[in-house]
């Protein structure tokens, strides 16, 4: 087929990369306002720590949303597992490898039991998980007797403020002016993530273009790969030229690859976006909707005892509110990415830009001092604006 | 008697389809008029038409309506005018109370827009006595039997202090009593000056009631016949609403009809919510291979009831009777089981139940069998691509490529994504459920030719339609369904459709 319909492209694929330009944008303002402090390596380190577990509970929510449900106890679950973990760690004496183990079938286990009542009981997600944001909840406080339970063992911690050891400065020993260290393993996974993710992107297109399938203008090609390329180079720098690598990047970074690969190229991905799309459709075409809504939340759950764990290595201690509210910036970070809240639409790599403008936003704002009261206004008003102009938009076609 | 509405060369285009063209009808004051038509034929959309929902400007042609020319932009204005609609679909609201419902929108408030209950319980108890219904105004709608919320309707109806009344279907889902009683009512309001247009398939009901008869085909007047001019003959009826010409509407069919290959027997299916109560009594149906079997019947008989109950229990419960395929037994409890055994299910609604519309015209072609472009769970995206361009080309999909998504496509091309998609899982018997409506000509043309091509496949291929002409036109063998029954079965060369409606109005008790 050598039929090429160029504006049909630009309109389903315009969404992404003004979600992409709109966090540029954001980022370029409050690196002038806060007067550079916002890409400072110390900052730029916070900034991603602060926001892993968000990124790694909306890869759940995007699924739990796109298949056209919502979950709204995963703070609660977030703060109930690291209970748990805490108290395993600290009064039963158990080693961290096997609780972090128990503390993910935990968090699948809740949200296996949402599942239920949602896909089988066919109770409204919006209540099944009102429901389980008061229990677990309650179950965090009952827990911790109001007490804050750590510290943690120091491989525990270092889930969150860990780094990637540096075993070699390569011969390279001069570090950059003013730096005590330059950590040049950390510059070189940076310089070849973002060669192997322009090799493969390359590959990628030559093996479509010979498949005659639909490929992106090749100028859209160069620019996204170059604007893509800058910011791992530049983020690895600024983070090379401070500690290293953050554990938890490293994570949250094999976690979005996989949701990207499931979510695009699985038939188990494909059938979540067919049932949000139209539920009875999917299911009249053989998708077993109930199984498929009841694994979105297992999903779901485990993430969110991930994020449970990466809250308390943070905090090196659990508390009776941790994860407070988490549901709402996970939530906002999806729909601010471009998931649709009918269900059916939205992408890993919206969600991940989405958290990330959310994330830029509260760091930015508590650098210039703006009150906790004025940041809610303003992410607020942030997320009605992004979903108002992403309807208007689609409405106009 | 003078003329209360006349409408004059009406027509109403939608995108590919001409569902109204110079209709006319006049309606002479306080008679009941009936209009009769097969489904499709325009009744609803000129109904439409009348009551503003759709707006003047939208359509061509007048409505005069006391005498003198109106343009109604909304309901509200031909309300206002004394134009009241029953719509089939009874518009109430089931956990409010019958006062409540009689005056929503409508309600007997002070200026702040607090009601004032006592006068509107009072107004409802006078209005439920005119239409003899002994029922408190307090009473929950969702505790009354159907026939009693029309009656609810048909009060509210007078609240507004109505002139002309439409009632659209008004019998189709009573029992014979209540059918009854509302006729009698029409003729006290026909006594009290009242003038109605009734819109019904049960020609028996109008020959009692009736003083005119308009009759539409295919979105054109046919005649109008003066019920006390001449004595009504239900033939003579029947003809003028099925008669049409056929030439090369179809592709010419050669059918190679082989071995029985599906058949069911004793199919009975429970209703879904109330227990006892049969939607299915007991089919018996076979197709062979390469043979196109048509089921006719008119809306709700239970065509799409039956196959869904077949296609993987997807509607009813408590289904019984035997499925086989080539003779032996088939477990079709589950949907992935039903596509396993080879059945595939075209749906009625392509929108609701067949397509996921915020996707692409791939995606949608591979759902039903994802495994067949996989392996292991990760689909391979350069094969799926070629199955979609494949189908594409193979059924004429006009559209920009494979990733147009598919809400943009027209209706004729949307169910050739539907089909593909079907015809991608291999099937061996096909249930095409309306396969065509909502279609322009040349895509229903192209549908009936890949119909044929599949049943010279040697598929079994099953065709529910209301069109009955399609059914002889593109059919081998038809069956007659009514009330959950086959009632009839014919093979084409002795099937008209004369005899097709004759048969089920049998079942009414006319003799056509």
């Amino acid at each position: 087929m050598s039929q090429r319909f160029r504006p049909a492209y630009w309109r389903t694929h315009l969404r992404d990369y003004g979600m992409l330009g709109s966090l540029l944008l954001i980022m370029a303002f409050f690196e002038v306002a806060t007067g550079g402090v916002l890409l400072d390596p110390v900052n730029v380190t916070n900034l991603i720590l602060q926001n892993s577990y968000i990124v790694v509970m909306s890869l759940g929510m995007l699924l739990v949303i796109v298949g056209g449900n919502i979950d709204l106890s995963v703070g609660s679950i977030v703060g109930f597992v690291g209970a748990v973990a805490a108290t395993l760690m600290v009064y039963k004496k158990i080693p961290y490898p096997p609780v972090i183990l128990l503390s993910l079938i935990l968090g699948g286990l809740i949200g296996a039991a949402q599942g239920y009542f949602v896909a089988y009981a066919k109770i409204p997600s919006f209540i099944v998980t009102l429901a389980g944001m008061l229990i677990f909840r309650g179950l965090t406080g009952n827990l911790l007797l109001g007490q804050f339970v750590g510290p943690f063992a120091r491989g525990f911690q270092s889930i969150s403020s860990g780094f990637i050891p540096d075993f070699s400065n390569f011969g390279l020993s001069i570090a950059p002016e003013g730096q005590d260290q330059f950590y040049w393993l950390t510059m070189l996974i940076g310089i070849l993530g973002a060669a192997l993710m322009v090799l493969l992107g390359a590959r990628r297109r030559a093996r479509d273009t010979a498949a005659e399938m639909d490929i992106e203008p090749i100028g859209l090609f160069v620019g996204k790969n170059a604007i893509f390329a800058i910011l791992i180079l530049g983020i690895t720098y600024l983070l090379a030229s401070r500690k290293g690598l953050p554990n938890v990047l490293v994570i949250m970074s094999a976690l979005v690859l996989l949701y990207t690969f499931v979510t695009t190229r699985t038939t188990i991905g494909r059938r979540v976006y067919a049932m949000g799309g139209n539920r009875l459709a999917a299911e009249l075409s053989g998708v077993r909707v109930q199984r498929l809504t009841f694994l979105t939340f297992v999903n779901m759950g485990a993430l969110a005892g991930m994020a449970g764990l990466i809250v308390a290595a943070r905090l090196n201690s659990a508390t009776p509110s941790a994860g407070n509210s988490f549901e709402l910036d996970v939530i906002a970070a999806c729909f601010i990415g471009g998931v649709s809240a009918s269900g059916g639409v939205g992408k890993v790599m919206g969600v991940v830009i989405g958290a990330f403008f959310m994330g830029v936003m509260n760091n930015g704002m508590s650098i210039l001092g703006i009150g906790i009261f004025w940041q809610q206004v303003v992410k607020g008003i942030v997320l009605l604006a992004a979903v108002y102009v992403d309807l208007s938009q689609n409405s106009k076609r | 008697m003078t003329t209360i509405l006349e409408m004059r060369g009406i027509s109403k285009s939608y995108p590919g389809v001409k569902a109204l063209n110079n209709v006319k009808l006049r309606v002479r004051s306080g008679e009941i008029h009936a209009i009769c038509g097969e489904n499709g034929a325009g009744k609803s959309t000129l109904m439409k038409v009348l009551s503003g929902v759709i707006p003047s400007g939208s359509y061509e042609g007048d409505i005069i309506y006391e005498g003198e020319p109106r343009s109604f932009a909304r309901i509200a204005d031909s309300e206002h005018a004394g134009i009241i609609i029953i719509h089939q679909e009874l518009a109430l609201v089931p956990l409010l109370s019958i006062a409540e419902n009689m005056f929503l929108g409508n309600e007997t408030a002070n200026a702040v827009g607090v009601i004032n209950w006592g006068q509107a319980f009072a107004r409802t108890r006078e209005l439920l006595r005119k239409v003899g219904l002994r029922e408190a105004p307090t009473t929950l709608i969702t505790n009354l039997g159907i026939g009693k919320q029309q009656l609810v309707e048909i009060a509210k109806a007078l609240s507004k202090k109505v002139k002309l009344l439409i009632l659209d279907e008004p019998t189709a889902s009573l029992n014979e009593t209540d059918s009854a009683a509302l006729l009698k009512l029409l003729l006290e309001f026909k006594a009290q000056g009242i003038t109605a247009i009734i819109i019904s398939h049960k020609l028996n009901e109008i020959a009692q009631i009736a003083d005119s008869i308009t009759i539409l085909r295919d979105g054109a007047t046919v005649e109008t016949i003066d019920c006390h001019a001449e004595p009504i003959s239900e033939n003579r009826i029947v003809k003028a609403m099925v008669g049409r010409e056929m030439s090369d509407r179809y592709p010419p069919r050669t059918a190679k009809i082989g071995e029985p290959l599906f058949e069911l027997r004793d199919w009975r299916v429970g209703h879904p919510v109330h227990p006892g109560q049969d939607i299915i009594k007991g089919v018996n149906l076979f197709v062979r291979r390469g043979e196109v079997v048509g089921i006719a019947g008119l809306m709700g008989s239970g065509r799409t009831e039956l196959a869904m109950s077949v296609f993987g229990q997807a509607y009813g419960r408590n289904i019984r009777g035997q499925a086989s395929l080539e003779g032996k037994p088939v477990d079709l409890s589950s949907i992935q089981r039903a596509i396993r055994t080879g059945l595939a299910y075209v749906t009625e609604d392509r929108k609701a139940l067949g397509l996921v519309l915020s996707q692409d015209i791939k995606n949608n072609i591979t759902l039903a069998n994802l495994p067949g472009v996989a392996s292991h769970g990760v689909i391979d995206n350069h094969q799926e691509s070629r199955v979609a361009e494949r189908y594409r080309t193979m059924l004429k999909i006009r559209s920009f490529g494979i990733h147009q998504q598919t809400m943009n496509l027209s209706g004729g091309n949307q169910q050739k994504v539907v089909l593909s998609k079907w015809l991608f899982t291999s099937p061996r018997v096909l249930i095409l459920d309306e396969p065509t409506r909502g279609i322009d000509v040349g895509a229903k043309y192209e549908i009936y030719a890949i119909i044929n091509d599949l049943a010279a496949q040697g598929k079994a291929v099953i065709v529910i339609s209301s069109e009955m002409p399609e059914l002889l036109g593109i059919c081998d063998r038809i069956y007659v369904m009514n009330e959950g029954r086959f009632i009839d079965e014919m093979p084409v060369a002795d099937a008209t459709q004369e005899k097709i409606m004759a048969s089920i109005m049998k079942q009414y008790g006319v003799t056509a």
